[in-house]
């Protein structure tokens, strides 16, 4: 048993680390290539000869000029400017699953029997991973229930998208792609299910929670027609609150000819415990990279999971791949597939890591981290909510799941100090800045906090005092808290030009050329 | 600032609107809120007083809690102060044509309605709750959330700007215990719609975007062999603005055939004219904080209009943001007519966007 509780003096190095396109000297040089042998010179002549006039650069380019050792240096110092998951306490980053992912799966993923790997390799010769896909396939198919799975793509929004597709093949292989032309949604889902809905020419109609924080089952009765395509939903949504009427949620949409899609990005508060087939879904999808633990975050590597029903089997994505008794194979013959996702095949480096991830856990195990999960964000709840100016609105008395929707609220009316001056302060005790809420900020003042099933008491405790202190301060120094990060690399207070304003966030002339054309009016 | 603000709510009256008002509550013992409240507001500008400068009007019209929140001022001369709601749009004007950035205004909904009449939605404003009413929405939270609002706009790092509707209730009714909101007009305020969230959960539309988008939409579908029967708002304003139809802000304007065949009409004229068509519909917004579509601002669309246009055909369009701000809110009809009202009860879709809809329900 350790006898230091808490490390909130921690935090990542700070400094004004320069642009590289800032540092190096005309002429350093991190690698002298050889000048070809005069042999090579005389058969092949001049290696710039070989590249189309048209094509040449009339001056060259102008790249950072760097020895190694000073490369080396300057993404050594930018890799400690920064925190995560392997670094200290990443509650706050709720609903994005912050587990942590074995270390040992690195091994395998990292092992060159995968990374030497080409996709264009013959099938002969990819046996092995093949057979993870196959064999992950199986898994998923048990712990979703569905009958197919396809683990083409790249991420979770892009298996969302694969699921509005097949919403789209299913009702135009009945005739009625033209008549269903309405998605439902609730404002509390993930914004990539209107977003998919509205890409592939969709109307979205979005469901608002009642006062128990879960979506209007009367307001669905209403919303539902013959021009309803689908269902889109989550449950537990963000705010983690489980929704106990989610059968009749889909009996209803059911009833008028619509499907159910199940977005389980976040499988967390439900692993092992409740399956979307048996509440009666024709489609779910999974993020590998959270509930099945991959290293995540800053935009990848990611994988999405899609799983359907027998009846929308021969609508996902090709190619599949099938065992035949002896050997693994693409299968490209599914002439009612939504066509291919991506380049190539998903990510396997994240697929490794889940098949490693189930192996390793097996059904007990999956279905302990549910358990811990919710026990963990619970005692985390109870003590958060000891916080002055810190609340749990809608549903009152009823237990959250795996995470939660809190609300900064009162604090803002009494102090004027916000969620987000608070994301900023909290980088100052050494903790990732948090998640506020997806869009829209349904709930005032948002926080998000997800004390996955690795955490322990120790480090839920800290997590607590730290915004316990934060709050004081607030309610104290206001000022202090406002004026946040004082010692901290991240978070950073942003001049919001920067992301509102074209002319300063085109990063590139063409960029430029673009904006000016459709945003500048010119 | 309205010095007299607030000054009813104390005494058990309901507003300080009119002369005769005044005397009452200050008989019945009140004592000016206006005053402290606006303090409230100013202290927090005090970490900012480097980056603006404050133009004012003698005495309890603003130089006095300038003095007591420590901050300098220059003052500006609208004359004798006649100590009604002529001072309030003389110095909404003046400090309008002198090139001022924000006007900072104390007081309730008369205080607003006062200064929507002397500027309009010329420059931004923002109001400090200090009255007894506050019905507009015009106003920040409290007057602490009005000065950080205020704070933020001068640092410039809220450049976004928004409609926002002056209501107002009819005081002589409301003494009388009746509850008759209605919508004046508009200004302009600055929106503090956060502009950067976290990046995960992505950027918002501005107000301006989102009107952008729904009026898109409901332009998109407009039916040429239909008579619109347009109602009021700045919303409703943007739907004809992207028609390219000229619009009435505050009265009901008919349309066929993408063409403007009557404005600002009373009852009895969309009664009459609308007999001559066939197809027709009814677009509405959603007004106030209140959540009303029928019955406040728009009563010239009677419920003998909605029930011969029947409610399939009616189309509500507000934006998300305000649809948000009415969480766990219905909306309200009161057109005067039980019947009509229990007719309109239920779910609508209420569209929010291009193709995008919110479910809401009605009640009377």
């Amino acid at each position: 048993m350790g006898t230091i509780r808490k490390n909130r003096d921690f935090h990542e190095a700070r400094w004004d680390e320069p642009i590289i396109l800032e540092l190096g000297n005309p002429g350093e040089r991190g690698v002298l290539i050889p000048l070809a042998s005069d042999t090579i010179k005389k058969d092949v002549g001049s290696g710039q000869d070989l590249v189309p006039k048209g094509l040449l650069r009339k001056k060259a380019p102008a790249l950072p000029e760097m020895s190694q050792m000073q490369v080396l240096r300057h993404y050594m110092r930018l890799s400690q400017e920064t925190l995560g998951t392997d670094i200290n306490i990443d509650i706050g980053l709720g609903t994005c699953t912050m587990k942590y992912s074995p270390k040992l799966h690195e091994q395998f993923a990292r092992s060159e029997k995968l990374t030497e790997l080409h996709p264009y390799q013959d099938e002969s010769t990819l046996q092995g991973i093949l057979e993870i896909i196959y064999r992950n396939e199986q898994y998923l198919k048990a712990i979703s229930g569905m009958d197919r799975v396809s683990l083409q793509p790249s991420g979770g929004s892009q298996a969302i998208f694969a699921n509005v597709e097949t919403i789209r093949a299913y009702h135009e292989a009945n005739n009625e792609g033209e008549q269903r032309n309405e998605i439902i949604t609730t404002i509390l889902s993930h914004p990539g299910n209107p977003g998919a809905a509205a890409t592939l020419g969709y109307k979205v109609i979005t469901l608002f929670p009642d006062k128990d924080g879960l979506p209007d089952l009367e307001a669905l009765k209403a919303a539902v027609s013959q021009h309803t395509a689908a269902l889109m939903i989550t449950n537990p949504e963000d705010t983690g609150i489980y929704n106990d009427r989610i059968r009749q949620f889909v009996d209803i949409v059911h009833g008028v000819g619509g499907l159910c899609v199940y977005d389980q990005a976040n499988l967390n508060g439900v692993f092992g415990i409740t399956r979307a087939k048996d509440a009666g879904f024709d489609m779910c999808h999974y993020n590998l990279h959270k509930s099945f633990s991959s290293p995540h975050g800053c935009q990848g590597p990611a994988a999405g999971a899609q799983c359907v029903t027998e009846k929308l089997a021969k609508f996902i994505a090709v190619p599949t791949v099938e065992f035949d008794g002896e050997k693994y194979y693409f299968d490209y013959r599914h002439p009612d597939s939504i066509g291919k996702l991506r380049k190539y095949y998903g990510v396997p480096a994240v697929l490794v890591r889940a098949y490693a991830y189930i192996r390793s856990l097996g059904p007990d195990g999956m279905k302990q981290i549910a358990e811990l999960s919710i026990l963990n964000n619970n005692y985390m709840l109870k003590k958060l909510l000891t916080i002055p100016g810190l609340s749990m609105p809608m549903a009152e008395g009823k237990f959250r799941m795996e995470q939660a929707r809190l609300s900064w609220e009162q604090l803002t009316k009494d102090t004027g100090v916000t969620t987000d001056d608070i994301c900023r302060r909290i980088v100052d005790y050494g903790f990732q800045d948090y998640f506020a809420s997806h869009h829209p900020r349904v709930i005032k003042e948002p926080f998000t906090p997800e004390p996955v099933e690795t955490y322990s008491k120790d480090d839920i405790d800290e997590f607590v005092e730290a915004f316990r202190a934060i709050a004081k301060e607030a309610y104290t120094n206001p000022e202090l808290v406002k004026s946040a990060p004082h010692n901290a690399a991240l978070g950073c207070q942003i001049d919001e030009s920067y992301l509102t304003e074209w002319e300063k966030f085109a990063t590139t002339w063409r960029a430029y050329k673009k904006m000016e054309l459709f945003l500048g009016g010119k | 600032m309205n010095p007299v603000a607030g000054i009813g709510g104390r005494v058990g009256l309901k507003g300080s609107d009119g002369l005769a008002a005044l005397q009452k509550a200050l008989e019945l013992g009140a004592e000016p809120e206006s005053g402290k409240k606006a303090l409230v507001a100013l202290k927090v500008l005090k970490n900012v007083e480097h980056l603006f400068e404050i133009y004012t009007c003698a005495g309890d019209m603003g130089v006095n809690v300038c003095g007591l929140a420590d901050l300098s001022y220059r003052l500006i001369d609208i004359g004798a102060l006649q100590g009604t709601a002529q001072d309030t749009i003389l110095a909404a004007q003046k400090l309008r044509n002198m090139g001022a950035d924000l006007i900072m205004f104390a007081g309730g909904d008369g205080t607003a309605r006062d200064i929507m009449d002397g500027i309009g939605t010329d420059i931004p404003v923002l109001g400090i709750p200090t009255g007894c009413k506050i019905h507009s929405g015009v106003y920040g939270v409290n007057p602490r959330m009005a000065g950080m609002l205020a704070q933020q706009y001068i640092q410039g790092k809220i450049r976004d700007t928004k409609e926002a509707e002056v209501m107002d209730i009819d005081e002589e009714l409301f003494r009388q215990g009746i509850v008759q909101a209605r919508l004046y007009g508009y200004l302009r305020l600055p929106n503090e719609h956060t502009l950067v969230q976290n990046l995960k959960s992505g950027k918002s539309h501005s107000e301006a975007v989102s009107l952008d988008l729904l009026s898109d939409y409901i332009a998109d579908s407009w039916e040429e062999d239909t008579l619109y029967i347009v109602g009021t708002g700045s919303t409703t304003a943007a739907i004809m603005d992207k028609l390219g139809l000229s619009n009435t802000l505050l009265g009901i304007d008919l349309v066929y055939g993408k063409r403007v065949i009557a404005s600002d009409c009373t009852e009895n004229e969309i009664l009459e004219i609308m007999e001559g068509y066939e197809k027709k519909k009814i677009i509405v917004t959603v007004i106030g904080g209140q959540g009303y579509i029928f019955g406040r601002g728009n009563q010239q669309i009677s419920a003998e209009i909605i029930r011969r246009v029947g409610k399939e055909n009616v189309i509500v369009a507000a934006t998300k943001d305000k649809m948000l701000s009415l969480l766990w809110k219905p909306l309200y009809v009161d057109t005067g007519d039980d019947e009509t009202n229990r007719y309109l009860e239920g779910y609508l879709k209420v569209i929010v966007g291009n193709g995008e809809m919110v479910m809401a329900r009605v009640t009377a």
